[in-house]
């Protein structure tokens, strides 16, 4: 089959120069506006994903790497290999523009790359005598381990490990939603800790309140503080927990924007700061600045809207201005204390040794 | 395959009789094209590549044999009849096609002229994961003055009521003003977990629905569901609320009702026995909600979710009455780019024929006419010193000398005496209007015709 062609997602707004080499995409020009219904050349269940990513319906880290996984197997559940052509490299052909679609509906993530990775290997690395079958038996499998060891049981070593460092009485302070965090916080109060926590939140994703609402729903004592209060409320705190989108090879922290602040600020008063990440978000990449690698969201989402009225309703036509949707930023390795993985506590530095123990293994 | 479209074109047109007891209603001349195929022209931009038509036996004929129809559609029509003695609903109808539906459907009723983007209705079906999603619009205020009409404009449609979230897609309610008796009544749940709720009067459906396939299975098993937009979708919007599936009070009910089919039940396991482990877990770990305020994950744990989309700008109609029919003959030309004076016809010089005015296929239009506004079907023949304006002139007509048609509709096959002047008058199929007649604001149609009560 020929090669498929994904449309161009074209950007949106003005951009602001130091990422204008960024795309900047509107929530309100999804892609699938640009291809047939019914979806044809991009399996559904990848278009209905694509969709979910773009919408923010799915979101976080892990999820979108799960929700991916998901929608691989059903990729590869309704599969079959065209005659003449080979399951190792008919499927892997296969899977390209779907990633490439899934790309432009929201930029893949460090987690979601690494899946991606380990997907296509163990794709290509299917014998060819093998029967479609059972190479298809044979990945779902592979998919359901790959996110048992590598997300669910590394979450619960995780916890395990977090869980000896949080004592009792402990203020922690936790920025945003993060899944890996949420997860530890909960079984710590499972296991009797006693502690409180303070979720500091930021605009425009408010994902605090999010956060907020699992734990509170647990029972866990919270405070909730935009992040502009932090400096304020930080003298209370004991320890900071936080999660990441992604561990870069020279020990930088890449996680919502937002993080590197309160990393400093924590520095600052001398509390230590603790980050809490799965080993498959670690990435080989090498970044020392947020503005190389990142990702612009819809500049609209900054508007306010209060009883119907808009200030910012005609910023494009404003020359001067332009609005900035970060959504990543990176922590230097100085501010971070730990880094919790299911492979022990190891200091920011050591993160290249992981990847490098990674490689061999495989 | 993501989605298989079926149009529904076995509908009567019962509030149209004087048009269509001659021409069923997807046959009829809008902007002369048939009714059928602005749908099927939506379809066919939107990516489909075949259609599942369900139809009376005397539409699929026409479909295939006319050539004056000119569907030019490149789609593959799958046309399935349906007995019209059967009077079969709209759900009747899925039933009856139930063995050819293998994945989630989209249902298009066939007079439904719309220029919508239907990825925002396909959307919200995708990214919810939604049992339903449905298009609706803001309805227009009718302009054209229709002919026959007597006195004022009747109040006679009974209201719909439709609630919406905050976010305006969500559907939390719909009800006609005719079931609701006593007064418009909400459940508690339903404002426990959406304390803002939008009710909205002014709206048309479009009778435009996705549906998963687990619902048309769920039709199968309830032969009492008759109509989609009377029963089913009413029924699946007020089922997004009712007490979920595994229940306390489930439980003590299932041994002694084994028989009885618990209709919740029934379409929440259906619909959700693709979501596996992977799913759930995704699920958990995204920090999405789409509501706040509450103790609640998102969607309150509800499975079923009915979505609409809400059309503010563009063209929507459904022509089922005659001023819907006459509105849509007005603004229906502009929704495609064809000349609108046909290669084939033949118009003399010296007549005046107005840029608004769509001229057929084989019409011959002779000296000193003048045509404004207007909309001349195929073979038709007009003669001299003829004067038409705001009118729609039908297929096979012909307009002797010297007549003056003033607003109104001449169906297939009329022929209108010389000298005639007819101000908003329905001049019904194959009738003969005497010369030098002078008829105003009457509806001329046969005897015959005159039984329909």
């Amino acid at each position: 089959s020929h090669c498929s062609h994904i449309p161009l997602r074209s950007d949106y707004g003005y951009k602001v120069s130091l990422f204008s080499h960024l795309h900047q995409y509107s929530r309100k020009a999804p892609l699938t506006q640009q291809i047939s219904i019914p979806a044809t050349v991009i399996h559904p269940s990848i278009v209905r994903l694509g969709l979910q990513y773009s919408q923010g319906i799915v979101a976080g880290s892990n999820a979108r790497s799960v929700a991916l996984l998901h929608a691989f197997k059903q990729v590869i559940q309704d599969y079959s290999t065209p005659p003449n052509e080979e399951l190792p490299r008919d499927l892997v052909n296969k899977l390209k523009p779907y990633i490439s679609f899934l790309n432009q509906c929201r930029p893949l993530s460090a987690s979601m790359g690494n899946a991606i990775k380990y997907i296509k290997k163990e794709i290509s690395n299917i014998p060819s005598q093998c029967k479609e079958e059972e190479a298809k038996k044979k990945l779902l499998l592979c998919i359901d381990n790959y996110v048992n060891e590598k997300i669910t049981l590394a979450a619960k070593a995780i916890s395990k490990c977090a869980i000896d460092k949080i004592s009792d009485g402990d203020v922690i302070l936790v920025y945003g939603c993060s899944s890996l965090v949420n997860h530890i916080l909960c079984e710590a109060f499972e296991k009797q800790r006693k502690f409180r926590v303070i979720v500091v939140d930021s605009r425009p994703r408010l994902e605090g309140r999010e956060a907020l609402r699992r734990l509170v729903k647990r029972g866990i004592r919270c405070t909730y503080v935009l992040i502009s209060a932090v400096s304020y409320i930080l003298p209370e705190v004991s320890k900071v927990f936080l999660g990441a989108h992604a561990l870069l090879a020279n020990g930088y922290v890449m996680s919502r924007v937002g993080t590197s602040q309160i990393a400093l600020v924590a520095k600052a008063y001398n509390v230590p700061v603790l980050v809490c990440c799965e080993t498959y978000k670690f990435c080989e990449r090498v970044q020392t600045d947020s503005f190389v690698s990142n990702e612009l969201d819809d500049p609209d989402d900054l508007i306010v809207t209060r009883e119907g009225k808009t200030q910012l309703a005609d910023w494009q036509s404003v020359k001067s201005l332009g609005l900035l949707n970060l959504v990543y930023d990176v922590t230097p390795p100085d501010f971070v204390d730990l880094v919790i993985t299911e492979l022990g506590m190891i200091p920011c530095t050591s993160v290249p040794v992981v990847l490098r123990v990674k490689n061999v293994d495989q | 395959m993501e989605l298989q479209a079926v149009l529904m074109a076995a509908g009567g047109g019962s509030r149209m009789m004087d048009l269509t007891y001659n021409t069923p209603k997807p046959l009829l001349p809008v902007g002369n094209k048939p009714l059928i195929w602005y749908p099927l022209n939506l379809l066919e931009r939107a990516g489909f590549e075949e259609v599942m038509v369900i139809t009376t036996k005397e539409v699929q004929k026409a479909l295939s044999t006319e050539q004056r129809l000119k569907l030019d559609v490149k789609m593959k029509l799958d046309v399935v009849c349906i007995p019209e003695e059967a009077d079969m609903g709209t759900a009747d109808a899925l039933r009856h096609i139930q063995q050819k539906i293998k994945t989630d459907i989209l249902v298009v009723s066939c007079d439904l002229i719309t220029d919508v983007a239907l990825h925002e209705v396909v959307d919200l079906f995708r990214a919810h994961n939604a049992t339903l999603s449905m298009l609706m619009s803001k309805v227009h205020e009718f302009t054209e003055t229709v002919p026959g009409q007597k006195g004022k404009k009747k109040t006679g449609e009974q209201r719909d009521f439709v609630g919406v979230d905050s976010t305006g897609k969500r559907l939390l309610f719909m009800a006609n003003e005719a079931d609701l008796e006593d007064g418009l009544v909400i459940r508690k749940s339903i404002m426990r977990k959406h304390p803002k709720m939008h009710i909205k009067t002014g709206l048309l459906d479009a009778h435009l629905y996705c549906l998963k396939r687990s619902v048309v299975d769920f039709l199968v098993d309830n032969k009492s569901i008759s109509s989609l937009r009377g029963e089913l979708v009413p029924y699946l919007v007020r089922k997004q609320f009712t007490k979920a599936l595994g229940s306390q009070r489930d439980d003590e009910h299932t041994d002694q009702n084994l028989k009885r089919k618990d209709a919740n039940a029934s379409l929440e396991i259906l619909s959700s026995s693709k979501d596996e482990a992977l799913l759930q877990l995704a699920c958990e770990r995204s920090c999405w909600n789409d509501h706040r305020g509450d103790m609640s994950e998102a969607y309150h744990g509800g499975q079923l979710r009915c979505y609409a989309h809400i059309m503010e700008d563009g063209t929507c109609y459904r022509v089922n009455t005659l001023a819907a029919y006459v509105e849509a003959n007005r603004v229906a030309p502009k929704l495609f780019e064809e000349p609108p004076v046909h290669p084939s016809a033949v118009i003399s010089e010296r007549s005046l024929v107005g840029g608004d005015s769509i001229i057929g296929a084989f019409c011959q239009i002779a000296d000193k006419t003048s045509i404004k506004r207007s909309t001349i079907g195929t073979s038709t023949t007009v003669k001299e010193k003829v004067k038409v304006t705001n009118s729609i002139i039908m297929n096979g007509i012909t307009i002797e000398e010297g007549c003056n048609i003033q607003g109104s509709v001449i169906c297939n096959n009329a022929v209108i005496g010389r000298g005639a002047d007819l101000k908003y008058c329905l001049v019904g199929s194959g009738q003969r209007i005497e010369a030098e007649a002078e008829r105003t604001n009457e509806v001329i149609v046969g005897s015959d015709q005159l039984m329909e009560i």
